[in-house]
């Protein structure tokens, strides 16, 4: 009986209490991303944005729209098979005699050329000659006597594909590939597909500095794990030191001991290795030596902290059951340090991918990577939608490489690689 | 290899050989910097050895260029601001994303971390078109709201990593003997958590100090900083001036190493105490 008055009270409570916790965690879950809330909306405003409008330039087509409104519309039905008709001439004519007014040609002329080369010169000269707009039914003929290029199906097809509002032309331009006057995807013409190569040579420096990263960092991280800890933390020095200099020091240093007459070659010639100087730098092997000497220290702290973790037991526990040293430490210590190689590995391989101003101050232009191309083209020549093109390839390699980055290390120290 | 006695004759030239080739690559990493140590004291205007004669006019050139003054300046106030800035939101989200419990959270993790992911070139010109129609080009604001970017990662990190250590109860203790919550943090929490927060601070510090692609994109003559200085140097010719400017930036990497390391010793000698 009182048995059952008990439980009963306690039913009568317990929910109250189960409700009210609730809600206190749901207060708690509030506040805790009312806390986050402020980076994020200012990782949006400083960070994920301006991203974001990275990406949509790359795919973003409307200049040829703006300067040419009525030939885009009036293209829009034309089938491309034969040449427009009469009303595209006209719309064309009074469009270019609009632009000339407002000064906006060039803008037009720039797009264009970067799909037809030449076309910077067909629609400038016309804008010069076209004195007014042409009587009805003459633009046709009037156009094709200004440029005969009006005369030729490709200069049509170019403005059409032009016509915007969104172009796959600069994704497609960043893989070496293009949209021929059928609208077929085909291979760019030679002096155009560059960027295929670019983002094989990106690829082989970035794996040549890894595995030059892992042959050098993997007997140091070894050294490391095992010395006494008074020892190693001293040693941590040399690896920490150069981890916290700034960038340029290192790559200036690098560009001092390796240049003609560098701390390297008037050794080299004193020695009398030498008679003429080595060419170490601005080439392909000073880019090497000083992105590894950059990025070594990303290679040697996830491989420490890794084989830190391995207990010395296992090796004895081999040793003890008769493994010779050579085959306990390739059966047993090696495959333990495996994570740390491949986290090591890809975070080097991610960090150099995108790397830039090392190349740019110790390579040669056969040295630059593809960061290199997408400064170049924002900075100096605007061809804007190439950049971002380029861009976003780069970031979605590197995506990629951190999802499978992010993966490996899960099990591990979240911050293994980071800078600390 | 202090408990493992070294048996077989393999086992100690392959010891050897790790000794040799850890040092061969110790000084690999070490030598360059050390290398141009001296050429800032050098009294010839050219980067070789010998060194003609010791002088510190490469220093004096520095002190009395408004060049390279100012770009030190530059370097400062942007550092200093964007630290303070990123202190602000890295320490709040760190705090919030230690109490919040959800399958989005590591997606929100991996967001809040990526600006240390991607290229600085993308984020480069990711910035220096959004920015630029507003007006944040070539002003210290766009730099150091970049910068904050940029730094705020590390600043979760280290603030988180010292959170996890955090024995939550000890705020709970404050609490049930009266502190508001604004009290319990800054009496209990705060000194608890502090050389966390210095770590995080050096860290989002060194990062602004060290930033060299978003300067170039977005600075202009005004706000050109010190590394964006020695890179215009570097690329037009090197003078010794530049090494000079090399030594006062690894002098304040070494400072900051330096600290980062004393807070470390410190936290363990004082976790060492209590356990």
């Amino acid at each position: 009986m009182t048995d059952t008055r008990l439980t009963s009270a306690n039913a009568s409570t317990e929910v109250p209490l189960k409700r009210r916790l609730r809600r206190a965690e749901r207060t708690r879950q509030v506040k805790a991303l009312a806390l986050v809330a402020p980076l994020l909306v200012f990782l949006l405003f400083t960070f994920a944005g301006p991203i974001a409008g990275m990406l949509w330039r790359a795919v973003d087509d409307r200049e040829v729209r703006q300067v040419l409104p009525q030939t885009v519309a009036a293209l829009a039905n034309w089938d491309g098979k034969d040449l427009p008709d009469e009303k595209a001439y006209a719309a064309l004519a009074s469009d270019i005699l609009a632009a000339r007014a407002a000064g906006t040609v060039a803008i037009a002329a720039k797009r264009l050329n970067y799909a037809l080369n030449g076309f910077r010169t067909i629609l400038t000269s016309t804008a010069r000659n076209l004195k007014a707009m042409p009587e009805p039914g003459t633009a046709k003929e009037t156009l094709g006597k200004i440029n005969p290029a009006w005369r030729e199906r490709t200069t049509w097809t170019t403005i059409k594909n032009a016509g915007g509002p969104v172009t796959g032309f600069y994704l497609l331009a960043a893989l070496d590939l293009t949209r021929n006057a059928d609208g077929a995807i085909v291979a760019a013409p030679p002096d155009q597909a560059i960027y295929r190569d670019i983002f094989a040579r990106t690829f082989l420096i970035s794996l040549g500095v890894t595995a030059l990263c892992l042959i050098l960092g993997f007997p140091v991280a070894y050294l490391l794990a095992t010395l006494p800890p008074g020892r190693s933390n001293l040693l941590m020095i040399f690896v920490l030191l150069p981890f916290w200099t700034s960038l340029l020091v290192r790559t200036c240093a690098w560009i001092v001991l390796l240049q003609s007459k560098g701390v390297v070659n008037d050794s080299l010639h004193w020695l009398g290795i030498i008679d003429e100087p080595l060419r170490l730098i601005y080439n392909r092997f000073g880019v090497c030596v000083a992105m590894t000497h950059v990025l070594l220290p990303f290679m040697i702290l996830p491989l420490y902290s890794s084989m830190k973790a391995i207990s010395p037991a296992y090796m004895r526990a081999a040793a003890s059951l008769g493994a010779p040293p050579l085959t306990a430490f390739l059966r047993i210590y090696l495959p333990q340090t495996l994570p740390g190689v491949g986290a090591g590995s890809l975070l080097v391989f991610i960090l150099a991918l995108g790397y830039y101003i090392t190349p740019a101050l110790v390579g040669g232009a056969a040295d630059q990577m593809i960061s290199y191309f997408i400064a170049l083209y924002t900075t100096e020549t605007a061809n804007w939608g190439l950049a971002s093109a380029l861009g976003a390839v780069l970031l979605l390699a590197t995506v990629l490489l951190a999802l499978v980055y992010g993966k490996l290390v899960q099990g591990q120290q979240v911050t293994g690689g980071m800078k600390n | 290899m202090s408990d493992n006695s070294l048996r077989a004759p393999s086992q100690r030239i392959a010891w050897t050989t790790t000794i040799v080739v850890s040092t061969l690559v110790f000084i690999f990493l070490i030598a360059p910097i050390l290398a141009i140590m001296p050429l800032s004291f050098s009294s010839g205007s050219y980067l070789t050895y010998p060194l003609p004669g010791f002088s510190l006019r490469w220093y004096d050139d520095f002190i009395n260029s408004p060049r390279w003054m100012n770009s030190l300046k530059n370097s400062m106030i942007i550092g200093v601001a964007s630290t303070l800035l990123s202190m602000v939101l890295g320490t709040l989200a760190a705090l919030g994303l230690a109490q919040w419990k959800s399958r989005f959270k590591p997606l929100v993790l991996a967001f809040v971390l990526s600006p240390v992911v991607v290229p600085g070139v993308i984020t480069a010109v990711g910035l220096y078109f959004f920015f630029a129609p507003i007006g944040l080009t070539g002003s210290y604001l766009g730099l150091i709201l970049a910068h904050t970017a940029l730094a705020t990662p590390f600043v979760v990190i280290t603030v988180g990593a010292t959170l996890q250590s955090f024995d939550t109860n000890l705020a709970r203790a404050a609490a049930s003997l009266g502190a508001s919550p604004l009290q319990a943090f800054r009496r209990v929490i705060l000194p608890l958590i502090l050389p966390g927060l210095a770590s995080g601070a050096l860290f989002a510090f060194a990062t602004s100090f060290d930033e060299v692609v978003i300067v170039l994109f977005m600075a202009g003559p005004e706000q050109r900083t010190l590394p964006r200085e020695m890179f215009s140097g570097i690329r037009e010719n090197i003078s010794p001036t530049i090494t000079a400017a090399a030594v006062i930036l690894t002098t304040v990497s070494v400072i900051l190493l330096a600290t980062l390391e004393g807070l470390r010793r410190r936290n363990e000698r004082l976790k060492g105490g209590s356990g």
